[in-house]
């Protein structure tokens, strides 16, 4: 044990004395901080970034020039020349779409966007719409419904969900709960990686250095690796331990610089996630989404997060430390990886499409409880609510799972950190599983 | 001090040590010799307990080989190297505490063996800012921090320049006077010989032969002498009864040199009896094989 506590010594030190980890551990968070800065930036201030798009209208129907409206990205010009003219004279008049409505059109068919550039997505959904409400109003007119009957038409909805616990009934806020999900396997993923691929670098730097035998000779193999990965784990919780407290800090005093308009601010974020997600949900008032947030339990989430965040980097380091056993430089670590990362990555896309939309399905069940998966998607689906078994379960086939890889980790490793100079197959690896010693 | 037994290693398509025993006495510098793949690296490493035997036993002092002598043991392997970003003093340190030093008596061995090597200055570097002789040297003081009681040394001069290798190997030699007992392995059997008051020879996974250096040579020579002489021409020595001339006679650095050895029951007076009145003699030595001929034979005869 002294020694496993020399090593972890020995990893944690020489990492958090490296430049790179105090300027990582500094930057880190500026860099967060400046991209959420940027992010409330260009929500805030797009409609001014972009050259407003000039669009010629040649509307032969003559009926629409008070029904399509310029707005802050798209100006509309009503012009009364033949479509010919105006296609002719389209290059000089430095307009970017020339939109055409021919006389006969019914219902709009037949309607025509020219422009020199393939046109975007948004100037084409944008006249669409328009010209779609249009139709619906005036169909609805020429049926007797008044336009203040439409115009009531307009729904908001916001369905309150509440949710049977030991508790009693609870306030249920489903963006908040996929927040949090989400958040929280981003984490994970990252943290499995980023320190995972640490582990791997430090057992094929040693390999190199060629001091391994000498290390061996007075540790044993197990020791030495056990050490290193709780080396790097220490340093990754001490890292994500300062970003947190750094990243708070930082952000905080941004916040105040925009707290007169905070409720603003909350709306702005809100709605570009709601745009990133491409599902619209309904924009939530800055109250009920931080009281949506008090309705977690924090306890369980940060608990199992801690638990999570840690069984699962345990579990891959550990396989990446006998990968990184197997090879002689990290450019042939590229075979090796594969497998140990497709799970990893599968878990990831998996967790937040299939698993986030259907919580409590059987992917996401199954899913859960296989140790190779359950770090990440198991995050996902416990701010939803998840039975007490399947967590207590899916614990237990982590800690399973882990002392499994490390046990097979620690077969390939002992082998293959002898293996200097040779190239190493699949089919040579299963084979240091057998063997002996 | 180390009394191996009968220790058998299988790898999976060959065996590496077929049952092979040896006795290093205490206060020797036993010479581990034989081709590459013979063997020795896996030896090494079972005495280091870096890989276990498949059967067979070995003792060190009496007590049967386990994890409480590898604070005992000193190891400097073939393949060996430095963390390349970490302080010198930090790694030595680092290296003895793993041995089982406390820090503070690491430290100040360390001190006392970066005094000796004139090696002070380099307390706080890094050690890629060391050339590679500087690295061979932190290595040594690595190797022997903890004052073990028998030293392995797997080729232990590949790599070092002259200076280097001279100096440490008198350090080695120092640390045997004092008791340390060392083990020296090396396929160039030539460069260990004059170092080794014992060896074993390891060929194709099996000892091929153990013991003092000066009685293998002896056992192994043929009653063979060279003699030496002035005549302006080569001299016919056929029809002795004492000896019997190996091949012809060679000029060397202008004199004759004629190889013969002893008939059984003859001594080199008798054959000096009958050369006396022929030739003019320079000189006269016995041949001893080297360990590196005999090493040779003893292949070429398996």
């Amino acid at each position: 044990m002294k020694k496993i506590a020399l090593i972890i010594q020995r990893e944690y030190l020489s990492r958090v004395k490296k430049k790179s980890f105090i300027v990582m551990t500094f930057l880190g968070p500026v860099l967060i901080a400046a991209m959420y800065a940027f992010a409330i930036f260009l929500a805030v201030n797009s409609d001014n970034l972009s050259d407003k798009k000039k669009i010629v209208v040649c509307d032969e129907t003559n009926t629409l020039s008070n029904i399509i409206k310029s707005n802050a990205q798209y100006e509309f010009e009503f012009s009364s020349l033949s479509l010919a003219s105006l296609k002719s004279d389209f290059d000089s008049s430095g307009n970017s779409y020339l939109l055409y409505i021919p006389q006969k059109s019914i219902n709009f068919e037949g309607v025509q966007l020219y422009s020199d550039k393939q046109p975007s997505l948004a100037i084409v959904k944008y006249i669409e719409d328009q010209l779609e409400n249009t139709l619906s109003d005036q169909k609805l007119t020429e049926k007797g419904i008044s336009k203040k009957i439409i115009s009531e038409l307009d729904f908001n909805l916001n369905i309150e969900t509440i949710r049977f616990t030991d508790e009693g009934e609870q306030d249920g806020n489903t963006s908040a709960s996929y927040m949090i999900g989400m958040f929280s396997s981003i984490l994970i993923y990252m943290f499995i990686f980023l320190y995972g691929v640490q582990v791997m670098r430090g057992v094929i730097e040693e390999k190199n250095n060629r001091i391994v035998e000498v290390l061996i000779s007075s540790v044993k193999p197990f020791q030495l690796m056990m050490g290193k990965i709780v080396g790097i784990a220490l340093v990754g919780l001490t890292q994500f331990a300062l970003w947190v407290i750094l990243t708070s800090a930082i952000t905080g005093i941004i916040g105040q610089k925009f707290a007169q308009d905070k409720i603003k601010l909350i709306q702005i974020e809100k709605t570009v996630e709601s745009s990133n997600s491409d599902k619209s949900e309904p924009a939530i008032a800055a109250g009920e989404v931080l009281n949506a947030l008090s309705t977690i339990n924090y306890p369980l989430v940060i608990g199992c997060f801690l638990f999570y965040f840690l069984g699962g980097y345990l579990l891959y380091s550990a396989l990446f430390a006998a990968i990184g056993s197997a090879v002689d430089s990290e450019s042939e670590t590229q075979q090796f990886m594969m497998p140990v990362t497709i799970p990893l990555i599968f878990s990831f896309i998996i967790s937040t499409s299939t698993v986030v939309n259907n919580p409590d399905g059987p992917v996401a069940f199954w899913l859960s409880l296989i140790p190779l998966s359950s770090p990440i998607v198991m995050m996902v689906r416990l701010p939803f609510g998840v039975p007490t078994w399947e967590i207590i379960t899916s614990m237990l086939l982590l800690i399973a799972g882990f002392f499994g890889t490390v046990w097979l980790a620690a077969k390939i490793y002992r082998t293959g950190i002898l293996m200097v100079g040779k190239k190493t197959s699949w089919k040579e690896i299963g084979k240091w599983i057998f063997y002996k010693n | 001090m180390l009394s191996i037994r009968s220790i058998v290693k299988d790898y999976e398509n060959h065996r590496a040590l077929n049952s092979v025993s040896m006795e290093i006495p205490k206060g020797s510098v036993f010479g581990l010799l034989g081709p590459n793949g013979a063997g020795k690296t896996s030896l090494i490493r079972i005495i280091n307990q870096i890989t276990k035997a498949d059967s067979g036993e070995i003792y060190f002092k009496d007590e049967k080989l386990q994890e409480k002598h590898i604070s005992s043991i000193g190891y400097l392997p073939e393949e060996r190297g430095l963390y390349k970003k970490m302080g010198v003093a930090d790694q030595i340190v680092y290296l003895a505490q793993l041995k089982g030093l406390s820090k503070q008596e690491a430290e100040k061995r360390a001190k006392q063996w970066f005094e000796r090597l004139e090696m002070k200055s380099w307390w706080n570097k890094n050690v890629e800012d060391l050339s590679k002789g500087m690295q061979q040297k932190v290595q040594f003081v690595a190797t022997v921090i903890h004052q073990p009681e028998l030293l392995i040394l797997d080729e232990p001069f590949s790599g070092f320049d002259p200076i280097n290798a001279e100096m440490i190997k008198n350090e080695f030699l120092n640390l045997n006077q004092q008791g340390t007992t060392i083990i020296f392995s090396s396929h160039r059997m030539e460069s260990v010989e004059e170092l080794c008051s014992h060896i074993a020879i390891l060929n194709l996974s099996e000892k091929m032969l153990e013991g003092k250096v000066s009685d293998i040579r002896k056992q192994y020579s043929k009653n063979c002498f060279e003699i030496a002489y002035n005549n302006s021409e080569s001299i016919d020595l056929k029809g002795a009864t004492a000896f019997q001339s190996v091949g012809n006679a060679k000029i060397k650095e202008g004199k004759f040199v004629q190889e013969i050895q002893l008939n059984a029951g003859f001594q080199i007076n008798d054959a000096i009896a009958f050369l006396m009145p022929k030739i003019q003699f320079n000189g006269i030595k016995e041949i001893i094989p080297s360990i590196n001929e005999i090493f040779i034979d003893q292949v070429k005869n398996a």
